[in-house]
Order: structure tokens, then sequence, then C-alpha cells
């Protein structure tokens, strides 16, 4: 399947993978409205100091810890392998949250439920918004063997 | 009637169970029994359930309605495994039947442990708190006066307490041990929790015990008195091993299983709450009752019964939990040095053993944790990361260059 994956070398450590995937995940059509002036609970984080930095986010695992571990079976993995939380049954336990190597799901905003990069498949974007917007490729969405 | 994999119990290592034999075999018979009368449901929710923060509809959707039906898989609710006839291969059930397998999965979970306690028989409102069932029950029983007396300061106790809180007048909760959740916290971690249920209304008495249930009277070892409504006895729980031991399987304190999760008796397998399994930190077999532990160890299970092979060897204590919006995750044990952070109700507890870190606390300061559960389950050596900087916070960061590449660029 076609995953995002991480190119270090390429990293500017501009942070704008993780607006990006705010305002994709807002369920807003103007940036601006969407994430000036709020703090942005991007599903993507970038790590680093001045001289390394890579942005990091779900691996969408095959035999994901996440979902095995999951008790409401909320977090699952669709046809296409992507993995997906259903906040409707998401009770917020955090088993996840201590299961997920990468530490890459996180509390909501309000901490009710968990969120997770779910390849941008639930929004208006289409397409992973922080591999569209990243400005020198050090994010690419493509298959890997 | 003979199916090639029978599964006694319908919970989470039944589903792991299931889900690993279609992983290898698409075409053999699978037969679930189970003593309840509902689909799966993960057993953690009750409390949740209790607290408006689910329905009985979603938990009972662990699984896609379909899901028996696309694993071709029947389910026999409301019948219960009595016996294994392991040199006929069957088992025998309620109702008198008995039918053959040729592979068996025990998954008989647990059951609520009551001590013998002066007058319990007399008390009219007397509950547990392990099934939905329970949760029903007790939510029928109680009402905003309720007086709740729970016996308890444990992990289903205290959850009992929060799902109940806003449905109960008044919880008081009392354990032996001088302090709560003593499987999973360390003393200050006891402290930071406590103080922030007790803000929430519930009364503690520790270090002591009811000595008599009276007339609607609870009076304690200390000789205080407690009047109560209703009492849930959440004291602990004892693995469900009867049926291994009745039919000559080794049983300690849970089913004992080697790694491919086969108890002592030929075909039969054991995992989740019934089952000891191997804990890699230790090296000795235990009882390790959580609920993704029960799903890994069945699916393993499933995997070698149907010709695979899958090993269950990198379980560890784990728990994720919180408490009126105070989370705790907690991993490994806590032999041998420690780091501690503290700052109000944010605590952190870092423990170290042989360059591995061997457990870890985390009280509201859970963000990442699983970074950690990872060095804990994999034995990470700590000379080759960058220790100090993930004391600090958990980060990908303090891996290698190399770890970084497979874990970000490889294909997981």
């Amino acid at each position: 399947m076609k995953r995002i994956y991480v190119n270090e070398e390429w990293c500017l450590g501009c942070h704008l993978c993780e607006y990006q995937c705010a305002f994709a995940n807002s369920g807003m059509d103007d940036m601006v409205k969407a994430l000036k002036g709020k703090t942005i609970h991007p599903r993507i984080q970038v790590e680093g100091d001045n001289k390394i930095s890579f942005a990091v986010n779900c691996r969408h695992c095959s035999d994901a810890r996440c979902v095995k571990g999951c008790i409401s079976g909320a977090l699952s993995r669709d046809k296409d392998g992507v993995v997906v939380i259903d906040t409707d049954k998401c009770v917020g336990c955090f088993t996840c949250i201590l299961s997920c190597p990468y530490g890459v799901i996180m509390p909501s905003s309000d901490h009710s439920v968990v969120q997770k990069c779910q390849l941008c498949m639930d929004n208006a974007s289409g397409e992973p918004a922080c591999v569209k917007g990243c400005p020198n490729r050090a994010i690419v969405y493509e298959e890997r063997i | 009637m003979k199916y090639d994999y029978l599964i006694i119990g319908n919970s989470i290592a039944a589903v792991g169970c299931i889900e690993g034999i279609r992983e290898n075999d698409t075409e053999g018979s699978i037969c679930v029994v189970t003593d309840e009368n509902y689909r799966v449901y993960g057993r953690p929710l009750i409390s949740y359930y209790l607290w408006n923060k689910t329905t009985e509809k979603k938990m009972l959707s662990y699984r896609p309605d379909n899901f028996y039906k696309k694993n071709d898989v029947e389910l026999m609710l409301g019948t219960r495994a009595e016996k294994i006839n392991p040199e006929k291969k069957t088992v025998s059930l309620s109702g008198g039947r008995e039918i053959g397998y040729g592979k068996l999965l025990i998954a008989a979970g647990s059951s609520p442990f009551v001590p013998p306690m002066k007058g319990l028989d007399g008390v009219e409102k007397k509950f547990s708190f392990m099934t939905l069932d329970d949760a029903k029950v007790l939510a029928e029983a109680i009402g905003k006066d309720s007086r709740v007396l729970i016996v308890g300061a444990g992990l289903i106790g205290l959850k009992c307490a929060e799902g109940i809180s806003d449905r109960a007048g008044s919880l008081t909760v009392v354990d032996l041990a001088n302090r709560i959740l003593p499987s999973i916290l360390d003393e200050k971690g006891s402290a930071i929790v406590q103080k922030h249920i007790e803000r929430r209304g519930v009364k503690f008495y520790l270090n002591d015990s009811v000595a008599e249930f009276k007339d609607g009277t609870a009076t304690l070892s200390s000789g205080k008195k407690i009047e109560y409504d209703a009492v849930v006895i959440a004291v602990g729980v004892r693995p469900n091993t009867a049926l291994a031991a009745d039919a000559g399987g080794e049983v300690n304190r849970g089913i004992a299983t080697d790694l491919k999760c086969v108890t002592t008796i030929p075909d039969v397998y054991a995992a989740g709450d019934c089952a000891e399994c191997l804990n890699s930190i230790t090296g000795k077999s235990q009882v390790l009752a959580l609920l993704p532990n029960a799903y890994m160890m069945g699916h393993a299970a499933g995997v070698n019964m149907s010709g695979g092979e899958e090993l269950y060897d990198d379980a560890i204590p784990m728990n994720a939990i919180g408490f009126w919006g105070l989370h705790i995750i907690t991993a490994g044990d806590y032999e041998g040095e420690a780091y501690v952070k503290r700052e109000g109700t944010k605590y952190k507890k870092l423990v170290t053993a042989n360059n591995n870190l061997r457990g870890f606390i985390l009280i509201d300061d859970i963000e990442r944790a699983g970074i950690y559960t990872r060095l804990v389950r994999e034995k990470t050596p700590l000379d080759e990361i960058d220790f100090e900087a993930i004391k600090e916070r958990p980060q990908e960061m303090a891996f290698s260059r190399a770890v970084r590449k497979d874990d970000l660029g490889g294909v997981k």
C-alpha cells in the first residue's frame, strides 16, 4: 500500500506539514480562519533541532499493536490497509498511546478520544496534505516494498 | 458434531484466535461457546457504559456486525462448557450436548473473587463488576440517593466508582492495602491519584477492611462504621482454570502454557485471563490479565492451532487507565534505579536496570508513552540511544539515524 515516508536529509524543520495537517482536518476551507491565533493539534509532528529534523506520523503498520490492543474496536485496518479510528466507538482509554512504538497516536484537542493520521482519506484533501504542502519533498507518499 | 477449532469463551482472546486461525486456514470449521448472551465486547468498557461514554450497541460492535458470519464461526450463546474430555477430544456442554474438536482453545477468562466476609450473605444489594450484565444489574439497583460501598481500591473497584459516580449518592472505598492501585503504581503515584479521586467526592478507608455487614452498616476492623445501600465487591479476580485442571492439565495460578500457548494437554491451547504466559521482563510465567495481552495471546494461539508459528514471547505487564480525566500509563516493573520527575499531578518514573528501561509510570503526562513501552518490550540497550533526551520526553530523535531511517522510511 502507499504510505507516507520521511527523508530526514531533506527536512528543513519548517513545520509546514503540521499546519497543512491541522488545516486539512479542520473541516474549514479558509486556512487563516482555521488556524490563525489557535493552538493547532496536528496528527503529524516535527521533531529535531537546528541540525536534524524530520516529521513523524502513523506508519500504518500491517501488524499494528494499536489495533490489537484497542479495547473498544475503535481502531481497525480498513480494506486498503489504512489504520483508522472510529471516534464514535473510542472511549479515550489511551491504550493505543501506550501501545504505539512511534508515539503517533495522540489525544484529540478535548482529550475525550484519540486522533491519528488517516492519510487524509477522512477529509476533503483526498491525498496527504502534509506531503502536498512539503516544500522540499522531505515527506513522500508512495509504494515501497 | 465436531469442529476443527473449538473456542471456549467469547471475549477478546477468542477474537484474536479466530483472526489468527483465518490467516492460515479459511476452510476449517470454528465454533465459539460462551455462557454469556452477547456477541463479543471489551470487558473494560462496562465502566464507560455506566458513565455514558459508550452505549450497549457501540460496545457490542467491537467487531463489525458480520464478524462471525464473515469468518464462518458458529456462535453458541448461553452455553456453558462443563467438561473437557481430552481422550475423546470432546467438550461436554450445559444441556447435555457433547461436541468434538480438532484443536481447542480455553479462553474462559476469570471470575470475581469474593472472600468470606461476615454478614455478606445477608446483604441484599451486592454486586461484582466484571460483565455487561453485572453493570446492568448494578445500574438498576442504585439511584441518586444510594450510598455505595466498594470493597477494593484496585483497577476494577476504582473504574466502577468512576462509572457510577453520576448515578450514586455517595461512594466509599475500603481496601486492606494502605494505598490505591498498588498493582500498577508506586507510593507517590498512588497518593497523587488518590487525591485526584477524593476531589470527586470519593471517600477512602485504606489499611482497613470490613469486619461485618449488618442491617445496612459495615463495621470496619478499625471500628469505623459505614452506612450503605449497596455493596460492590471488587477485591480481585481468579483465573477460570477448573476446566483445564479437571482434564489433567497443569495449572498454577493460571493455566500453564508454553510459548505457542499450548497447555500440557495435547491439542488444547489457552489464552487470556485464564492462562499464564511468559513475562518477558522477569522471565517467569504469570497471568497478565490485560485486554491487549488477551488479544495477542489469542492471536498467537490461533496461528499455532492452524499450522502456523507465532511465539508469544514478548508479553509485558502494561496498563492505560484514566480516572475523571487523569490519565495513567504504566509498563514493566519497578525493580531498578529510578529517575523521577514530579510537577503537580504530573508524575514520571522511569526505572532502569542492566542498560534497559525496565518499567515506567506516567501520570497526567502520557504523550507518546508507547515509545517508552517499546524500549521496555524490545529491551533496547540504553547506551545505543540518547537516554538523556528520551528521559525528558519520548521522541524518535533519541534513536540512531539508522533506526530512524528504518522507522520512518521502512515498510511496516
